[in-house]
């Protein structure tokens, strides 16, 4: 069943021409000392797909939090559906659904009961929640468990029903934190599948995500955040394209360390990097580089020559180490 | 790092403690959790003596010994307190055999690592019952002190209400372990706790003599074991139990006991061998 | 209970803490509860126990005592004492255990606040359901009393609302404490708060039994208060002194839900 359906005769507010649904600027985020969210600046359109890259400890959900007035903002603006969150954060929720990086779903109802309390605290009529929370339960195919309680489901399908719930209110704006971690590939594609549709329907949705293929998927535009900052912002392509080559060739040797012939692929590509099993060459020309890597008598174990990917922007503008 | 970086030799392995069964290493995982709490736990197992025996039984004990002078022939304060103690060795049974064990096998897992390891589900349980048992010593041993210090002593016996404590304590731990168990979720307890354990220590002749009851209620509280823990403690504390009753009220224990134990047995396997 | 009904929860200063939203977390437990009603229905049978097991069991043990200059057989005593003592319990039992487990446990609240609601609306629809619940039960108790010849004077009837003041003044204070709690073991502390004053508050036997000193302690217990307020109504024994009593519990209450309204917001949005 297509979602629009169930969601086709409601009517939608038009923005007013152009605006755009969130705009930030200089925005803060301060725990007591600590900064997690240092200036930033964004908007997102409506209807747009928008995802917060990042490594652990980057301000991504501190920065989602604020956009769903779950979190008061400690300095610059902020603008939700042309509101100010501060002071109009009832009536933004009421238009916004969110799906929490940990899945907060009460324990104490079943999964039906689930939807329909959530519903209410929308102040929607009881009649219209119980047939969007049939939908809505065949949409994430969770019919069958719809008298269970939540305790008794697995995580794929916990996640399927938060995101099910988030949807109950018929949201403008839907905040995703992290919708796919710990899922299995098969509950993955699935809910790439259902955000996909909603994205058709309008739906403006604003993303954070560890997966480089999912930010690929799901986001027209992506920011890429560090230490509370944005360290880039743009379409995948457009980042790709800015931050890495166009290809990348891996280089492995064997029992050789690494570091030992790297002196000698100085200067061979535009950008080499050097880990502990391999060497990275980053070039316009991948066969290029590889065949002068051959010129120089080196003798690799194994070669690859990919496309760049989202993933090394990612590392290259965050960095290899972890941050926690 | 060693852990990390050597080769996985035989010898390197832990040396296998032969002969000692392996349920004492489930024993000492709650001893060494115990070293976190054991403070709290220990002050409230002197303090709640303190405050029950000196609000019901020297409090509402000075308007019975007005009214009526003495309860079973000594003061309310002698009678009550030997009932508490029993009272008291349930309710700290029946707490560890709860909450603990639903955590155990549901929340933190506690039983599944142990089951990762050379442990039997036999080994988890007797571990886990074993260390019940410690605690329902240290309680009524407390107890036993405390009453000592309010000198309602009144048998050479009455050390032996310590043992008795323990065994009124495990007629609840050792069925309760069972239920706990075969339980989902801890929504059941509630429900024991309501119409179960604190009937029990309302009824069950801690705070008056059974024979205050109406007689159908008095055959009711004969059947459950808590009266005859009450009894028992009371009888060596206070003296004048003869061997006929000690025996009785023995044997009613223990068989409650024995049987919770072989429920708890098949209740964990059901639950934990899979 | 439409979306359309407006009825507004106003009555100041409750309405500083929240809104009409409140009462859809209302809702909310009566869709819990619809799910296990047993536990529910439990919660009526705790302090009929009480009165069978104290006040029948003891009732020849203890004799009769008075309530102001009326001599009471002493089930008849207890009773009141039972109905306050119960009243305080339910609605500790709310504003702690059940609050900490939604708070940090379950975190059954941050998913609401991604809804309309706020934090307020939270604590009020907590409150209001810690107080329905907890009349319906004094409701049922009263009802137990009256029938078993245990009410003393037709005053009785205000016996009820003053439960329900009493059950408000330890949800404000339970909601308060429970804003300061980190972990399981901070019960602890709760029971060792609430039991010595369940035994000593004169809930089982006057406070002349005390001496001096600590009988101004004891006077100085919420719990006390409430007893002496629904042992004065019972009995029909009218003094200024109630109007103390309740005085006592209503500014309890409010301080409580003061601290917890400043508390919340903190811990909810961070």
């Amino acid at each position: 069943m297509d979602p629009s359906d169930a969601f086709g005769a409601t009517s939608r507010v038009p923005a007013a021409d152009g605006e755009p649904l969130v705009v930030a600027s200089g925005l803060v985020k301060r725990f007591g000392e600590f900064v997690a969210v240092d200036g930033v600046d964004f908007s997102i359109g409506r209807g747009e797909s928008y995802g917060f890259l990042g490594p652990n400890g980057a301000g991504k959900t501190s920065t989602m939090r604020m956009i769903a007035c779950m979190s008061p903002v400690s300095a610059g603006t902020l603008r939700v559906l042309g509101r100010d969150p501060d002071r109009d954060g009832p009536e933004i929720r009421s238009r916004i659904g969110v799906v929490p990086q940990e899945d907060t779903l009460d324990l104490e109802l079943t999964v039906l009961d689930n939807l329909l309390v959530y519903g209410r605290y929308f102040d929607l009529p009881r009649r219209v929640i119980r047939e969007r929370a049939e939908e809505l339960l065949d949409f994430v195919q969770l019919t069958e468990r719809a008298r269970d309680r939540v305790e008794s489901l697995s995580g794929g399908m916990k996640r399927r029903l938060t995101i099910a719930r988030s949807l109950v209110s018929d949201p403008e704006l839907l905040i995703l934190d992290e919708p796919t971690t710990g899922l299995d590939p098969q509950a993955r594609h699935l809910l790439w599948d259902r955000l996909y549709r909603l994205r058709r329907r309008g739906v403006t949705l604003v993303i954070t995500t560890h997966y480089m293929d999912e930010a690929e998927q799901l986001c027209e535009r992506l920011a890429v955040m560090d230490r509370g900052r944005f360290a880039a912002e743009g379409a995948p392509r457009d980042l790709i394209a800015k931050y890495s080559t166009r290809e990348v060739v891996e280089l492995r040797f064997g029992a050789t360390e690494p570091a030992g012939v790297a002196a000698a692929l100085e200067g061979l590509a535009q950008r080499r990097e050097v880990l502990p099993d391999r060497v990275l060459l980053y070039s316009d020309d991948g066969d290029a580089t590889l065949g002068e890597v051959h010129r120089l008598g080196l003798t690799p174990e194994s070669t690859l020559v990919r496309r760049s990917s989202l993933e090394d922007v990612f590392l290259h503008l965050t960095g290899r180490t972890l941050v926690e | 790092m060693s852990a990390l970086g050597g080769t996985v030799t035989a010898a390197a392995r832990a040396p296998s403690h032969l002969g000692r069964p392996r349920w004492l290493r489930s024993l000492a995982y709650w001893a060494y959790r115990y070293k976190r709490t054991w403070r709290g736990s220990i002050t409230t197992s002197f303090l709640y003596p303190v405050i029950y025996l000196a609000a019901l039984g020297v409090g509402l004990g000075s308007l019975v010994n007005h009214h009526v002078h003495t309860v079973s022939g000594v003061g309310y304060l002698e009678f009550l307190a030997p009932g508490l103690l029993a009272s008291t060795a349930m309710q700290v049974g029946a707490d560890e055999a709860m909450y603990p064990v639903m955590d155990a096998i549901k929340w933190g897992r506690t039983y599944l690592a142990m089951l990762a390891t050379p442990l039997t589900v036999r080994d988890v349980l007797r571990g886990h019952l074993a260390w019940i048992t410690f605690r329902l010593v240290t309680v009524c041993a407390i107890y036993l002190a405390i009453m000592e210090a309010f000198g309602t002593l009144r048998s050479g016996l009455a050390v032996l209400a310590i043992p008795a404590g323990v065994l009124a304590g495990l007629a609840f731990v050792a069925p309760i372990m069972a239920f706990a168990g075969a339980q989902q979720n801890d929504r059941g307890f509630s429900a024991l706790y309501r119409f179960g354990l604190i009937p029990l220590f309302l009824f069950s002749g801690t705070f008056f003599p059974i024979s205050q009851l109406p007689r159908w209620l008095q055959f009711v509280a004969w059947a459950t074991p808590l009266y005859h823990g009450v009894a028992l403690c009371r009888g060596l504390a206070l003296g004048g139990l003869g061997v006929g009753p000690a025996v009785v009220h023995t044997a009613y224990l223990v068989v409650v006991v024995g049987i919770g134990y072989w429920l708890a047995t098949r209740s964990y396997a059901k639950r934990l061998e899979i | 209970m439409t979306a359309t009904v407006t009825t507004p929860l106003r009555i100041t200063p409750l309405s500083i803490l929240g809104s009409r939203r409140a009462l859809r977390l209302i809702e909310r437990n009566i869709y819990v509860y619809r799910r296990s009603w047993i536990i529910f229905v439990s919660g009526f049978f705790e302090p009929f126990f009480y009165l069978l097991s104290i006040g029948v069991g003891l009732n020849k043990l203890v004799g009769a005592l008075h309530i102001g200059n009326r001599l009471v057989a002493y089930t008849a005593y207890v009773a009141p004492g039972l109905l306050a003592s119960s009243a305080m319990n339910g609605a500790l039992f709310d504003a702690t255990f059940n609050m900490f487990f939604r708070l940090k446990i379950a975190k059954t609240y941050d998913a609401i606040l991604s809804t309309p609601l706020g934090p307020n609306d939270v604590a009020l629809g907590e409150l209001g359901w810690s107080l329905i619940r907890g009349s319906t039960y004094s409701g049922v108790f009263i009802v137990v009393m009256a029938l078993f010849g245990y009410v003393l004077s037709p005053w009785a009837i205000l016996c009820l609302p003053a439960a329900v003041l009493i059950g408000f003044a330890f949800a404000g204070v339970g909601l308060a404490a429970t804003s300061f709690m980190r972990t399981w073991q901070d019960f602890d502390k709760v029971s060792l708060a609430i039991i010595p004053m369940f035994l000593f508050s004169a809930t089982f036997y006057p406070l002349s039994v005390y001496p001096g000193w600590l009988q101004l302690v004891v006077r100085a217990t919420p719990l006390y208060q409430a007893v002496a307020l629904e042992r004065g109504l019972d009995a029909g024994a009218l003094s200024a002194s109630l109007v103390g009593h309740a005085a006592y519990l209503a500014v309890l209450g409010l301080a409580g839900l003061v601290v917890t309204s400043r508390r919340l917001a903190r811990l909810l949005l961070p």
